[in-house]
């Protein structure tokens, strides 16, 4: 027996209520937690960070948040590109000093104030607030029309999206190129972003957002919230019946969903990338990525979202490693053998288990508590 | 100008006490002239009847008849284009099935519709929905009142799982579970919002015997000990004849019988209806 509940007797509803029921399960847990803070940063060197752990930090948060969406609430959107988008450009307004107007002025007419630039970890947040009120926007198609029709409304989005910060030159502070590029910015007199950032630096500002954010999710979808998102996600006419304003439901899980992922979307700009152009880093291929990831993962898990963020960066870097790196194929070859995996998993999950990596994993500890007896 | 307060209403209604002790009172809802079109079809015609405070109420009528329409109207799936819905003294406006979940109805469907991606225990929680108030910072951080409520809201649907007798699937996920079990999680759910009306659409249909004396207790009990008024459709006419205390008969969208189980079994038209003579 690797893995036990025997003995772990809950006496108390909120024992029975709490995030990791089985005692095993907690302490993995905090190892996992002591590790990533104490540990991983001493072992992190540059290309480990920027390979793996940043975009795999970054895309937990976003699948999560489309997870909260698609897989909680049951409403597909194509627009996690678009909103990452908006995190990005509302925090590079930010944290460079958003310039505004007022109609202050002598006669009445406008004046251009610019606000301070704002620290980065403010920025960052005020991306997914920013985020947030446009999902908010986008979502309110979702009152009136589902599944097929709403996912094409959300493209429209998307798509919309990157047309503005393409247009709109406020939105990259009128630069020539058309791309915003993150200036340096300190936190505790260490550079989070610039082009002089330590490894273990961001590492650390983004695993602080997925922690705290991976636990708010937790809650929030154990709570009464969470329960009203999947009762309208499994049937609505009866969750209405139970009370359920879908409103309310619907309009909630797309602010907190976009919430996260314009958080993702600001630190793949300022911490990971630096410098980007909307349609190359947020265009549709970034919904699909986000998207896949929760398939595979799991829909309507956490810790799928984590799963599916791991498969999704790990399997490219592998690919090329290994086939590039060690057997010496063309890197477009690889490339495409990449493009028929995906494809091929994420029809076998969408038909055999469409709750992904995180069942899998549920069926394994399921194994593990009987092995090595069959029953 | 007159005193208000010596005007005497005389109501039409009297509170008794019914045989086995239960009392009844004053109506609570009134249908009034309700007329519900669907395009060319007429599903209600001109229906009034009402329902008092603690009783069982039953539906009854052949397939087609328009009583699930009628639910459907009462809790604010289906707008009538005539006729007036009266609650507790009141008219009420047209409202939203989750207001109307929120003034204390809450129902059953014909088709069970359950929350499949959820375990019994969830499904009933989250019948609990309308009692929680905590916003979404206490949630998100699950401190003070998000964690409090959440143990509060659990020992009642703990109730609810305790007297319905299914504590062993409480954490089973409901899309697994037998027909007659998923028919008493659903009861459950509405239950635990502890509503003063309960509307349950046909709880016993495709039941065996057993099952359904075990439904017709619960019904009972709930009546009884909570004192929770009932409206129930239901086919079986046997059952309907020993749970129920008044019956509306309705045939292709009319009312043709209303009054207790004996009266209505000796109404000649409900005979005919029954018996399929027919119309014209
Ligand atoms: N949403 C709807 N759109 C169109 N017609 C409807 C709708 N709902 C009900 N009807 C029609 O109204 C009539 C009454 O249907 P209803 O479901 O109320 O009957 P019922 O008495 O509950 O029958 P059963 O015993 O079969 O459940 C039927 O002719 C039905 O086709
Ligand atoms: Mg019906």
């Amino acid at each position: 027996m690797l893995y036990r509940e025997v003995g772990d007797f809950k006496t108390s509803y909120k024992a029975d209520g709490q995030t990791f029921p089985i005692a095993f399960d907690r302490y993995r847990y905090y190892a996992v937690l002591l590790i990533a803070f104490a540990l991983v940063p001493f072992l992190l060197n540059d290309y480990w960070v920027k390979a793996i752990v940043l975009p795999f930090l970054i895309y937990s948060i976003a699948a999560i948040g489309l997870n909260i969406l698609t897989g909680y609430c049951g409403q597909v959107s194509l627009g996690s590109g678009g909103f990452m988008a908006v995190g990005a450009y509302s925090c590079y307004k930010f944290m460079t000093g958003m310039d505004i107007w007022l109609p202050f002025g002598e006669n009445g007419e406008s004046i251009q104030y610019a606000l301070p630039p704002l620290n980065i970890f403010f920025s960052v947040i005020l991306g997914g607030f920013t985020t947030a009120l446009v999902g908010i926007l986008f979502g309110l198609p979702s009152l009136r029309i589902k599944g097929f029709y709403l996912a094409v409304a959300t493209l429209a989005a998307q798509f919309f999206l990157v047309w503005l910060f393409n247009k709109w030159s406020w939105t990259y502070n009128y630069s020539a190129s058309g791309q915003i590029t993150a200036p340096e910015r300190l936190l505790f007199g260490q550079a989070i972003t610039g082009p002089s950032t330590e490894p273990w630096a961001t590492y650390l500002f983004c695993l602080v957002f997925v922690v705290v954010l991976a636990l708010v999710a937790r809650n929030l979808t154990r709570g009464h919230l969470g329960r009203s998102w999947m009762a309208i996600r499994d049937m609505d006419i009866a969750a209405e019946i139970i009370g359920v304003n879908p409103m309310k439901a619907k309009l909630t899980a797309f602010a907190i969903s976009s919430f996260y992922i314009g958080i993702a979307g600001a630190l793949l700009f300022a911490v990971y990338l630096g410098a980007v152009e909307v349609g190359e880093v947020y265009g549709i291929q970034k919904s699909f990525l986000v998207l896949f990831m929760i398939i595979i993962g799991g829909l309507g898990s956490i810790f799928g979202s984590f799963a599916g963020a791991a498969f999704m960066v790990l399997l490219p870097v592998l690919l090329k490693n290994v086939l590039v790196g060690q057997l010496g194929w063309a890197t477009d070859i690889a490339a495409h053998l990449e493009f028929a995996i995906v494809g091929a998993l994420i029809i076998v999950f969408l038909i055999a288990e469409p709750h992904g990596l995180a069942q899998l994993w549920r069926v394994i500890k399921e194994k593990l508590r009987l092995w090595p007896f069959p029953h | 100008m007159t005193d208000v307060s010596t005007i005497d209403i005389p109501t039409p209604y009297q509170p008794y006490t019914t045989e086995d002790g239960r009392k009844i009172g004053d109506v609570v809802m009134e249908m009034k002239n309700i007329t519900l079109r669907f395009g060319g079809v007429t599903a209600i015609k001109d229906i009034s009847f009402d329902i008092r405070e603690g009783e069982v109420r039953a539906i009854i009528g052949p397939n087609g008849a328009g009583k699930s329409s009628m639910l459907n109207v009462i809790s604010g799936f289906y707008h009538p284009q005539e006729g007036e819905i009266w609650y507790r003294g009141e008219k009420r406006p047209p409202m939203k099935p989750y207001e109307i979940a929120r003034q204390g109805i809450a129902r059953t469907f014909q088709n069970i519709a359950l929350f499949k991606g959820m375990t019994t225990l969830d499904n009933i929680m989250t019948g609990r929905l309308t009692h929680m108030k905590s916003g979404i910072l206490a949630q998100a951080f699950w401190k003070g009142r998000a964690e409090r409520e959440e143990i509060e809201q659990r020992e009642k649907a703990e109730r609810i799982i305790d007297f319905l007798e299914i504590q062993a699937i409480r954490k089973a996920p409901v899309g697994s579970l037998p027909y007659g079990l998923q028919k008493r999680v659903e009861l459950g759910r509405a239950l635990v919002a502890e509503p003063s009306l309960l509307l349950l659409d046909e709880p016993m249909a495709g039941m065996n015997v057993e099952e359904k004396e075990d439904m017709s207790r619960f019904i009972l009990d709930v009546n009884d000990e909570f004192g929770t008024t009932i409206a129930l459709i239901e086919h079986d006419m046997g059952v309907v004849m020993d749970i129920s205390d008044r019956v509306v008969v309705m045939d292709y969208g009319a009312k043709i019988g209303d009054g207790t189980p004996d009266e209505v079994r000796n109404n000649q038209q409900v005979i005919d209806a029954y018996l399929g003579v027919s119309h014209d």
